[in-house]
């Protein structure tokens, strides 16, 4: 296990990803950034836990806590961050697999692989979905917290 | 409603639709489109204005008496830049720091650029993600040049295919078909080993990464049409990938 190896290929691959989808060109870093932090909490969860489900969790989390930080800095929409960064999260060899068992008509273990694909994919959204709604508690609340602050709201 | 004229009133309606336009046929979130467009029309005294957006087309009526004003949206292709760059003009729009004429150039200007970067340099981006996957899925370095090429290849096949005929589906399913047989080619005459990474290495550039995004956040935002159908098309592309390769590996 080469963490910093890693964490170099998940960042140009994020990064890569930017440019494909035509990201704006100072936000590449930032999306090589977010892709870097989604994939190394993804590994690490992973190799402490050894379940993919929990770790595309905690890596979509990750990805969509980092992406709404960075949008809030560049004042930019989320999308452009965390698009880039769930990328890696993306069970792609989970469902190859399940493709490739099912043309060898080994139904039965396509089916396991399907479903831990689909495991996985329930995982990210979920990620993504608890990460929004915290933040956008915290948001709410660094808001108010600053209105009360310039006696906009009395309490 | 009465303070703002004809003319004025227009020229805002132009400027709300343009923009919902440009977001939608680039990329951006349904929820968020209309939460720019309605942001906008608050910021013009607006005030009761509703608006409706799906995946294909806008609807926005600016008040009870008015005509309500209907866009279509044409081709979807990715474009982060002017998403970002149409948020950057709302937002100085509802600061007031542009007046709406101001805008709306600006909004014309977003809307007839190309800001998208040349198809090499896309495709050399292919090609680079391609084979850091291929890496973090566990390939030898021996065989990094091949991930590097297929990719880059596949990439470039589909987003031809797809300029000239639209139908992405149909892009998707040759695109993985021609990675599958290009692996498979490179492994069958021995220059690489392990097909499962490789072609896992290189269909990561198609995988529809946006669409899931978007789909997901859409229906956590309660715009269930965008949702479903940006699901729906999500899982169609997938599909598409999945049999353009399971094609191959059937021989």
């Amino acid at each position: 296990m080469n963490w910093p190896l890693e964490a170099f290929l998940s960042f140009l691959a994020a990064g890569a990803f930017g440019v494909m989808f035509n990201a704006p060109r100072r936000t590449l870093v930032s999306c090589g950034l977010v892709g870097m932090s989604g994939w190394l909490i993804y590994r690490v969860f992973f190799l402490a836990f050894d379940d993919s489900v929990q770790a595309s969790f905690a890596g979509a989390f990750a990805v969509s806590i980092v992406a709404h930080l960075l949008a809030r800095k560049f004042r930019m929409p989320m999308i452009i961050f965390s698009i880039a960064g769930i990328i890696p999260l993306v069970p792609g060899s989970k469902a190859y697999n399940a493709m490739r068992n099912i043309v060898e008509n080994n139904h039965l273990e396509a089916i396991a692989f399907a479903s831990e694909a689909l495991m996985i994919s329930g995982a990210v959204a979920m990620g993504l979905v608890f990460a929004e709604v915290l933040m956008q508690l915290y948001f709410k609340r660094q808001a108010r917290r600053i209105q009360r602050k310039m006696g906009l709201t009395q309490e | 409603m009465a303070q703002i004229g004809e003319t004025r009133r227009e020229l805002a309606l132009d400027c709300f639709l343009l923009a919902g336009r440009i977001m939608m046929e680039s990329g951006a979130e349904t929820y968020r489109v209309e939460d720019t467009m309605i942001r906008m029309a608050v910021s013009q005294n607006m005030v009761n204005s509703h608006c409706f957006v799906t995946p294909t087309g806008i609807m926005f009526s600016p008040s009870e008496e008015l005509a309500t004003r209907f866009v279509r949206v044409n081709n979807q292709s990715t474009d982060l830049e002017r998403v970002a760059l149409v948020n950057a003009v709302s937002r100085n729009l509802v600061a007031g720091e542009y007046t709406l004429q101001q805008a709306y150039d600006e909004m014309m200007i977003i809307d007839q650029t190309n800001y998208r970067t040349s198809i090499w340099v896309q495709t050399l981006a292919a090609s680079v993600a391609s084979a850091c996957f291929f890496i973090l899925l566990g390939g030898s370095w021996g065989n990094i040049p091949f991930p590097f090429v297929i990719g880059g290849i596949g990439f470039f096949i589909v987003d031809t295919i797809l300029t000239e005929t639209r139908v992405k589906i149909f892009a998707e399913f040759i695109g993985a078909f021609i990675i599958g047989i290009l692996a498979s080619i490179a492994v069958y005459t021995g220059f690489a080993t392990n097909l499962d990474t490789l072609i896992i290495g290189s269909i990561m550039p198609l995988v529809p990464g946006l669409l899931i995004t978007n789909a997901v956040r859409d229906l956590m935002a309660g715009y269930f049409i965008s949702g479903l159908s940006k699901g729906a098309e999500a899982f169609l592309t997938a599909f598409a990938i999945g049999a353009g390769v399971a094609v191959v590996l059937s021989f």
